[in-house]
């Protein structure tokens, strides 16, 4: 089949082996009006037990066989004991050619290449990889391409049955012989369960797998016991320390604050920036002094605002609780404060990661959201921006929420430094586009503020401010003034990671490392 | 290099990242030091990455400076000119400077500037009054040399010399600082304050930047870029005497439209140092930067 150009102007195969026909990619806004959900087979159970001795037993009990399809969420990120656990039994229960549908990949999960090398796994479908296993499916590891989504396209792909899931193992930190889960309680706690939910809903088959067996009912239930078949208690389920993301203390790098400070300019600029404004930042040095800088600029001006969301750190829950917002949006717990606020704290809301970012379902909060504070690895002259792949192009990122929230908030801004480890970050083309340039509209760096064409109004305050504004093609004649021209990567023919936008098209391609 | 020179920042010359983002801090001026932030062991690496950093960052829209080692230590200061002298700054610092040295290092400069063709006494120093004696012959060291464009103040050699405590209050250079306002003004030369030296302490540098101004010194420089913003604020007019000096300009323009000859604002007679400080104090306001 032929190759065609799609809406990123990335050259994609319409056929990709072991992937099948290709949908190109149209456009960030080009929706659906109707989309189906998925109808699931349910298995009955009006009283019998549920509590399974072991993991084998689950298998059994499910009927899991080679060539089927396993989820995991990553809520415990690289502190995650239980995809390696599973995988592991699978492995002795001598399975082959599963599919894996974890909604991320952390270094914790380096066993999964040893499964991969095995032919116990064989397929990977997720929305972030970092680590061995990126490196593994780098160098051709898998014989079919991993699927890289995003965090709203996976709910969406899952509910739309396009990522059929024949059992979810979900870890539960608190669970009842029921099967009622919260993450709030036990000694493995990591908050708010949001990534498993359409898991539950839709997987053939649910497994809780907890180290915490909780008296009948669990109190708060976060995933209740109408989605769950079977639960496997284990010793524990992993490391909740490993929950912490990045780095959670405002940076002092001084050119980390610079750009932060430029980017709270930028948002102050935009005139969002009042009563009712809502946003969303990453975790991360840089990513936290914005929110610093936003912190200290609306209590000045006594500004109230409607909702941050996350990726909750104890720098939110402190702007929740000074009454900087009338409430946090939770998809995820970066911190043991974000926590012990999601416990106590009832404007405090836990979502499900498709009330956060499905771009199919009746209305997802990324819409909503005023200002997007987002990072890059790299961001090309159309204002693409890749955190898939480095700039050797290897695996070690994914959208995660990145391009939904660039689709939905009003204002999405990169923040980055111009250079990065001697490679330039504003480059001709990216290595991979993982969220595109139509839906990015300002990149801040430590050297000039460059605007999206697209947005002649932000263009116009921002220059109104006095903030240094350039254009991006300058932007990448300094980082270049600086670091040369960097060769281009060369890759084989082979495909190892087919990148899927929000809406399930194929936004690009990552091909093996020759 | 002149008085309106507020922000000097120092960059350790031996790190090629610091180098690299030294200009996006905002400084007017970049000091890139062979001196005190480099170990004797580095010295040769770092005059050498001093070099070959100095065209780019000559591009980079900010004055750069470079602090060489004195004279008076080893062949140091000599050997730093030697290697400088391929790609020269807009300023060479002179630390524990005498009068005669000033005027050795100037001898220095004719020769790199008629050798590489650049115009006479275009590059130019500022010598650091850092012991008593300096002090003492403020005047003399700062009338040494037609390239002298300003003085900068070492509190910390200074009190060292002096034998006394580094205060936060600053009493200890209240004179140094005092002299060095009233001899750079008579001479037309920027008075450069002492770097302040904990970098965690924006309360104090604010005090202390607020104190140096209020002297009379015209700049001050900066030993991590998060100090530069403080320093701007602390010499950048606020928004009251903007308003104020707005008031006055517009007087002064009504007057003039009315031929009047004498100039009044809310019942006060204004003459000219009245009018000359507004003008430079809108001039300043234009030309710091918010960001």
């Amino acid at each position: 089949m032929m190759n065609v150009i799609n809406a990123a102007g990335r050259e994609i195969p319409g056929y990709i082996e072991g992937y099948g026909p290709v949908k190109p990619f149209g456009g960030a806004r080009v929706g659906t009006k109707e989309a189906l959900r998925s109808e699931v087979k349910v298995k009955i159970n009006q009283g019998r037990s549920k509590l399974l001795p072991s993991l084998a037993e689950a298998f059994e009990q499910c009927g899991l066989q080679d060539g089927m399809t396993i989820s995991f969420h990553h809520h415990l990120r690289n502190g995650d004991q239980v995809m390696n656990m599973v995988l592991d039994e699978a492995a002795r229960y001598g399975l082959k050619n599963l599919k894996i549908a974890a909604s991320a990949v952390f270094p914790v999960h380096a066993p999964l290449v040893r499964h991969m090398e095995q032919g116990v796994v064989t397929g990977l479908v997720t929305s972030y990889i970092s680590g061995p296993v990126g490196e593994a499916v780098s160098r051709g590891i898998l014989e079919r391409p991993a699927v890289m989504q995003t965090h709203g396209g996976r709910a969406r792909s899952i509910e739309a049955g396009e990522l059929k899931i024949d059992v979810a193992f979900i870890a539960a930190p608190a669970c009842d012989p029921c099967g009622n889960m919260n993450g709030l309680e036990g000694p493995n706690a990591f908050g708010v369960m949001a990534y498993p939910v359409a898991d539950a809903m839709y997987a053939s088959r649910v497994v809780a797998i907890t180290d915490n067996l909780v008296p009948y009912p669990a109190c708060p239930v976060e995933i209740s016991q109408e989605y769950v078949d079977y639960i496997v208690q284990v010793p524990s389920i992993g490391d909740a320390g490993g929950i912490v993301s990045g780095t959670t203390r405002i940076t002092n790098n001084p050119v980390g604050l610079k750009i932060a400070r430029l980017a709270a300019g930028v948002i102050q600029a935009s005139g969002l920036l009042t009563d009712g404004f809502s946003f969303q930042t990453g975790a991360g040095g840089t990513s936290l002094a914005v929110a610093s800088f936003i912190r200290d600029y609306m209590k000045r001006h006594n500004i109230k605002g409607s909702f941050a969301m996350g990726g909750i750190t104890g720098q939110l829950v402190d702007m929740l609780e000074e009454g900087l917002f009338r409430c946090l949006f939770d998809a995820q717990c970066f911190d043991l404060r974000a926590i012990e606020s999601l416990r106590k704290n009832k404007s405090h809301l836990p979502i499900s990661t498709s009330m956060y970012a499905n771009p199919h379902n009746k209305g997802a909060v990324v819409n909503m959201l005023d200002v997007m504070v987002l990072g890059a690895t790299e961001v090309d002259t159309d204002f693409n921006v890749n955190v898939t792949t480095d700039s050797n192009g290897i695996l070690m990122g994914g959208s995660g929420g990145h391009s939904d929230t660039a689709a939905g908030a009003k204002v999405a801004i990169v923040v980055t430094e111009l250079v990065k480890r001697r490679f330039p970050v504003v480059v001709d083309g990216v290595t991979a586009v993982t969220t595109p340039g139509e839906t990015i509209d300002v990149v801040v760096t430590e050297r000039g503020i460059a605007v999206n064409p697209r947005r002649a109004d932000l263009l116009s305050k921002l220059k109104d401010a006095g903030l240094p504004v350039v254009s991006i093609f300058e932007l990448k004649e300094m980082a270049e003034e600086m670091t040369g021209v960097p060769d281009k990567v060369c890759f084989g023919d082979k495909i190892v990671a087919v990148l899927e936008y929000r809406d399930g098209t194929v936004i690009d391609v990552v091909r093996v490392l020759s | 290099m002149d008085r309106s020179t507020t922000t000097l920042l120092f960059i350790p010359g031996n790190s090629p990242g610091m180098l690299k983002n030294a200009p996006v801090f905002g400084a007017d001026c970049l000091i890139l030091d062979l001196e005190d932030s480099v170990t004797p062991a580095e010295k040769d690496a770092a005059r050498i990455l001093v070099r070959h950093a100095l065209p780019w960052l000559k591009t980079q829209g900010t004055e750069v400076a470079v602090r060489i080692n004195p004279f008076s230590e080893a062949f140091l200061g000599y050997e730093d000119m030697e290697e400088i002298a391929l790609s020269p700054p807009d300023v060479i610092m002179l630390p524990k400077a005498t009068k005669e040295e000033v005027q050795i290092l100037s001898g220095l400069l004719d020769e790199i500037e008629k050798k590489k063709g650049l115009a006479e006494t275009g590059i130019k120093i500022i010598p650091l009054v850092e012991t008593a004696a300096a002090v003492v012959n403020m005047r003399e060291i700062a009338g040494s040399s037609g390239r002298v464009a300003g003085l900068l103040l070492g509190a910390e050699d200074l009190t060292a010399d002096l034998g006394v405590k580094r205060t936060r209050r600053g009493l200890e250079i209240l004179y140094a600082r005092s002299k060095m306002a009233m001899v750079c003004k008579a001479a037309g030369i920027a008075a450069i304050d002492t770097p302040f030296a904990d970098i965690r302490d924006e309360a104090g540098l604010h005090y202390d930047a607020h104190t140096a101004r209020a002297l009379g010194m015209t700049g001050k420089a900066a030993i991590h870029p998060g100090q530069i913003n403080v320093i701007r604020k602390a010499f950048t007019p606020d928004e009251e005497e903007i308003a104020y000096a707005a008031r006055i300009i517009s007087a002064m323009e009504e007057a003039e439209k009315e031929s009047r000859g004498v100039l009044a604002l809310d019942g006060r007679m204004l003459d000219a140092p009245a009018v000359a400080w507004a003008k430079q104090t809108l001039e300043k306001a234009k030309r710091a930067t918010t960001w």
